[in-house]
C-alpha cells in the first residue's frame, strides 16, 4: 500500500476489510501506516501541551493495541480513518492526563497529520516490557518469541510443544491482558 | 519494545468474528428485560384491576412515557459505543418524555383541585417505586454493561449512565403495571428519581467496566 496521502480513508478501510478477512500482509502495512500517523498526532499534541516526547512510542503502541482489540466492532461499511482518529485521540488525551495536563489542546485535524506521517525511530522503545511482567510466563514467552524474535505461530508452537491453536489463543489472551495491564499500570 | 515488534504479534493474531454492537446491545436489553419481567411475574405481578386500569388515560400515559424514555436511551447508548460518535439529534429525543410528562402534569393541575395535588403526588407507595425500579433494573443493566464492553465509548461513565437509563426505562415499564398510582404528579415525582438512582449506578459501572 502507498504511504497514506490525501483523504486516504477508503484505502484504509479496504485494507482493514482485507485484514479482517485474514490478509496478514495488508494488516501489517495498515498498522504501520496508522502508526506513522498516530506518531505525528501524538508528537503534535505533546509539544503543544509542552510535555517531553519520551513516551510517544507508548501512545502509538497503546493505540495500535486498542485498534487491534476493537477491530471486530468496526462497522466495515464506514470509513476507517475517523474511527482510528477517535481512538488515537482518546489514548493521547489519556497519556496527557497521566502527565498532569488538565486540559489538552484540541488534537489537530487528521488531514494535517495524514499529510506528514512520521516514521518510527528504530532506537526508541516503548515501556510495554514493564507491563509484560504481569503476563503469565507462557504468554510472555509467546509474545516475546513472536514480537521480538519475529517467529511464526507454527515455529513457536513447535518450540513450546503446543498446538498452533493453543498458541493463537494464548497470544490473543496475552494481547488482551497486556492492554488491560497497561491501562491499569498507568492510571 | 519497538512498534514494529508489537506489530508482529498483532498481525499474527487473527480477527475474531465481527460483532454488531447495536444488535448485541438490543439483545442484552431484551434478555435482561425478560429476566426482570419473569422475576416480576413470579414474585409481584401486575395489580388486580389492571384490566380496568388499561382503559384509563392516566394509566396508559405511564407507558407512553416510559417507552418514550427507553427509546432514546437505548439508541444513544448504542451510538456512543463508537469512539467517533457524536450524540447529534438523538440527544434532542430525550426532550420528548420530559415534554410529555410536563404536559401531563399541567393537565393534571388543571383537572384536579389543588387540595388533592399533594395526595396525588405522594401517592400510596413511593418507596415501593424507589425500590422496585432500581431492583428490576439490575438484570438489564448487568446484561447491558457486559455487552457494551466490546465497544469503545469516548466517555465510559456517560455510556454507563445511558445503560442505566435504558435499564430503568425497561424496569419502569414493568413496574408501571403494578404501581397503583397513575397520576402524572406521582409519575413525575418518583419515576425520574428512581431512574436517576439507576443511571448513577450505571455511571459507576461504566467507569469501572467500560474503560478500554
Amino acid at each position: 500500500m502507498e504511504p497514506v496521502g490525501g483523504p486516504g480513508d477508503d484505502e484504509w478501510a479496504s485494507a482493514m476489510r482485507a485484514a479482517i478477512a485474514g490478509d496478514e500482509g495488508a494488516y501489517r502495512r495498515l498498522l504501520q501506516d496508522i502508526g506513522r500517523v498516530v506518531r505525528a498526532m501524538a508528537r503534535g499534541a505533546f509539544s503543544r501541551a509542552r510535555v517531553g516526547d519520551a513516551d510517544i512510542e507508548d501512545v502509538v503502541q497503546e493505540t495500535l493495541l486498542a485498534i487491534h482489540l476493537k477491530r471486530h466492532t468496526w462497522d466495515g461499511g464506514l470509513k476507517l480513518a475517523p474511527w482510528v482518529h477517535a481512538i488515537a485521540r482518546h489514548k493521547i488525551i489519556d497519556a496527557l492526563r497521566r502527565r498532569g495536563v488538565r486540559r489538552a489542546e484540541p488534537i489537530e485535524d487528521f488531514e494535517a497529520v495524514l499529510a506528514a506521517p512520521e516514521a518510527e525511530d528504530p532506537h526508541i522503545r516503548s515501556d510495554i516490557e514493564r507491563v509484560m511482567v504481569k503476563l503469565a510466563p507462557r504468554q510472555r514467552d509467546i509474545v516475546t518469541a513472536i514480537s521480538l524474535e519475529g517467529q511464526s505461530i507454527a515455529a513457536t508452537a513447535q518450540r513450546l510443544a503446543m498446538s498452533e491453536v493453543a498458541v493463537r489463543v494464548a497470544l490473543h489472551r496475552a494481547l488482551k491482558s497486556l492492554a488491560a495491564a497497561w491501562r491499569s499500570a498507568t492510571q | 519494545m519497538k512498534t514494529a515488534d508489537l506489530i508482529n504479534s498483532l498481525a499474527a493474531d487473527p480477527a475474531p468474528p465481527q460483532v454488531h454492537l447495536g444488535r448485541r446491545v438490543l439483545l442484552a436489553l431484551a434478555l435482561g428485560g425478560a429476566v426482570s419481567a419473569f422475576l416480576f411475574m413470579a414474585f409481584i405481578g401486575p395489580r388486580n384491576d389492571i384490566m380496568t386500569a388499561m382503559g384509563t388515560m392516566r394509566f396508559d400515559l405511564k407507558f407512553v412515557d416510559t417507552l418514550a424514555f427507553l427509546a432514546p436511551s437505548t439508541l444513544l447508548c448504542v451510538r456512543l459505543l463508537r469512539p467517533d460518535a457524536q450524540p447529534g439529534v438523538l440527544a434532542a429525543l430525550f426532550l420528548a418524555p420530559f415534554a410529555l410528562l410536563g404536559g401531563a402534569v399541567l393537565a393534571e393541575f388543571a383537572l384536579v383541585p389543588p387540595d388533592l395535588w399533594e395526595t396525588r403526588m405522594i401517592g400510596s407507595n413511593a418507596m415501593h417505586c424507589l425500590a422496585l425500579i432500581p431492583l428490576l433494573s439490575i438484570p438489564p443493566l448487568c446484561a447491558l454493561i457486559a455487552a457494551m464492553r466490546a465497544g469503545a465509548p469516548q466517555h465510559p461513565a456517560l455510556s454507563g449512565a445511558l445503560a442505566g437509563a435504558a435499564a430503568a426505562g425497561i424496569a419502569a415499564t414493568i413496574y408501571g403495571t403494578t404501581c397503583p398510582d397513575d397520576s402524572p404528579l406521582f409519575v413525575a415525582s418518583w419515576y425520574p428519581l428512581a431512574t436517576l438512582i439507576v443511571a448513577a449506578a450505571g455511571a459507576l459501572a461504566g467507569r469501572r467496566f467500560l474503560q478500554w
